[in-house]
């Protein structure tokens, strides 16, 4: 913790080239550390390592050979990476690790790309029908979820695209149009007419100012989007659950749970092989963090 | 119409039929139509279309194969008849009880905590908010784990604490089952309900909270009479969206205990999956989930009507 202790005013005052909206928006005066904002720091010291335990004993659990899965130390004695190569070796688990990336980043980009160029009618372009169609929209975003679950069974029986990667990305991204479209219609408003008036005037059909003006403009509320579209695809279940039989199209979802199930006393192979699927998430979410808070608080969009 | 004035051009444009526009306004149709084709025929075939199929099936008693039977209102009749139900709206509600004002109280006082300090922030908010982005499926399991009567809590507050019976087999029976799936519910949504108030916290004029300083009040006094009201509709949206959540809880559920023993820790979209794919009873599944989905609508819109009557700055 002592890395986030607090310090004097003095080495705050360095940071204030970097901080300077904050200097501005709260001009208070920068105490040393006063019995209160250590309170305050250990406060949210200790709740943040109540939140880590269930993840620090997961890393701990696969670190241990299996014969000392239940005891309960948090730094094992016998500490090995057995289970991690175990589990990336074992049970196709390499494969589901390419099923999960191949639907999750195929699923992402068919739905921003779809998303973006009607989030761009529904800013922009006036057409008969747009409200009732926006609406419609809103509507479904209303609904749960799982009230589609049957009927999508049904019709992806009827398609033949049950078992198939297809059928994933299908429905995955009809799940998340209304949404991204939503969300994304909300940014292109924001971006000022008068950019793509000087595109007109200057020659530019309404296509070519759309991928060439708008869509650059766009780039990070497009990026956003994608980062939600992945995030979500790469941990859906439910649907997988339904429509996937087949052994070698599983997802990492699907294969984790059934993997508990087959080895239901083999946890470190369990959480070994849970941790490494967590790896893309974390990746993803910490290098975009800050794009994905700002998404976060722009459209309650909930995890 | 409204149409018109969406338009760029609109102030220029004669109210006229939309087939009889200039070569502009056609344009902006047909790429308008461009734009908006294909993800509306995605929508439109893969969404609204069963939609509308699965209300059709709802008054069904639907067969995998042959012809269905038209029961009319028979599936929602039985939904209140079902006992099952019953158990799975109490379960939803514990667990609402349990989850909803837990996750708001301590995401408002972490986002409070974190909006005060100046080294640290983006660490820890991304410890907080680690449990949101990470799977059900993962998360499940390792409650499970945590749980197991042979698990780290039975060791912690059994074997060391003496606080509980460390034989304790918590995922065995409803009144223990759901607490712990609602504690679950409170450490994977927190950091959301945190992110949401820190984005509402940095919207807060820095007059207003200094204004109420230079009177007088102090730290405490500030937070309680000032900030907490103005968060008033952010507590409001929240509430609706822990709650409509709430209502839809599946995964956990499912995973964790698969709604037994004897349907004892059944909610109404694991009793749904049950009937659909279990025991392939397609419209009395249907029948659930509408009527969830109904009584879903039904509480949104009373907590969005207490949002308008109290929406006050």
């Amino acid at each position: 913790m002592s890395a986030d202790a607090p310090t004097g005013a003095g080495s705050l005052a360095g940071r204030d080239g970097r901080a300077g909206a904050r200097v501005v928006r709260r001009p208070v005066r920068r105490r040393a550390a006063s019995p209160w904002r250590v309170t305050l720091y250990l406060a949210l010291g200790v709740g943040a390592l109540v939140m880590m335990v269930p993840f620090l004993y997961t890393v701990s659990t696969a670190l241990k050979p299996n014969a000392f899965v239940f005891t309960p130390e948090f730094l094992p004695k016998n500490a090995t990476l057995q289970n991690f190569a175990d589990a990336w070796n074992s049970n196709n688990f390499q494969r589901y690790f390419l099923n999960s990336l191949k639907v999750a980043v195929l699923s992402s980009l068919l739905t921003v790309a779809i998303a973006t160029t009607q989030a761009y009618a529904f800013a922009r372009l006036s057409f008969p029908g747009k409200n009732l169609v926006f609406n419609l929209y809103l509507i479904t975003m209303m609904i749960p979820g799982m009230l589609f679950i049957i009927p999508q069974f049904l019709e992806a029986r009827a398609l033949g695209l049950l078992n198939t990667h297809l059928g994933l990305i299908v429905f995955y991204v009809v799940g998340s149009i209304p949404f991204q479209t939503f969300l994304l219609r909300g940014f292109f408003e924001n971006i000022p007419r008068a950019i793509e008036e000087a595109a007109y005037v200057d020659g530019a059909g309404r296509f070519t100012t759309f991928l060439r003006v708008v869509l650059p403009l766009a780039g990070p509320a497009v990026g956003t989007s994608m980062i939600f579209s992945f995030l979500g695809n790469w941990d859906e279940f439910t649907w997988a659950l339904t429509i996937i039989n087949d052994v070698a199209l599983r997802t990492l979802p699907i294969a984790l749970r059934l993997f508990q199930g087959q080895h239901a006393s083999q946890w470190g192979l369990v959480f070994a092989a849970s941790l490494i699927a967590l790896v893309p998430v974390i990746i993803v979410f910490v290098t975009f963090q800050r794009a994905f808070v700002r998404g976060v608080a722009a459209g309650g969009v909930k995890g | 119409m409204a149409r018109s004035s969406l338009a760029p051009t609109a102030g220029l444009a004669p109210r006229r039929p939309w087939w009889r526009v200039s070569a502009w306004k056609r344009g902006e149709y047909l790429a308008a139509a461009v734009f908006i084709a294909p993800g509306l025929i995605w929508f439109l075939g893969f969404m609204l279309y069963p939609l509308v199929y699965s209300f059709w099936m709802s008054l069904h008693d639907w067969k995998i194969r042959g012809p269905s039977e038209f029961v009319g209102l028979a599936n929602y009749v039985r939904v209140f008849g079902d006992s099952v139900n019953l158990i799975a709206l109490r379960n939803t509600v514990v667990y609402g009880v349990l989850s909803v004002p837990t996750q708001m109280f301590l995401g408002l006082m972490i986002a409070l905590g974190l909006e005060r300090l100046s080294r640290g922030k983006v660490l820890l908010r991304l410890i907080y908010y680690l449990p949101v982005i990470s799977s059900w499926v993962v998360v499940s399991l390792m409650f499970m784990f945590l749980f197991n009567s042979e698990g780290l809590f039975n060791h912690v507050f059994g074997d060391v604490l003496g606080l509980v019976d460390p034989n304790t087999a918590w995922l065995n029976r409803a009144s223990t089952a759901i607490p712990v799936i609602a504690l679950l519910g409170v450490w994977k949504g927190l950091g959301w309900s945190m992110l949401i108030y820190l984005a509402a916290l940095q919207g807060i004029p820095a007059e207003l909270t200094e204004a109420a300083r230079v009177d007088g009040a102090n730290r405490a006094q500030v937070t309680r009479y000032v900030t907490v009201p103005l968060l008033k509709p952010t507590t409001l949206f929240i509430a609706v969206m822990l709650t409509i959540g709430a209502f839809q809880s599946f995964i956990q559920f499912y995973i964790i205990t698969g709604g037994g023993p004897v349907h004892q820790t059944e909610v109404f979209l694991s009793y749904m999956y049950d009937q659909a794919f279990n025991f392939l009873d397609f419209g009395y599944a249907s029948a659930i989930a509408w009527l969830l989905a109904a009584l879903i609508l039904a509480i949104s819109l009373v907590q969005f009507r207490l949002i308008k009557s109290t929406y006050e700055y």
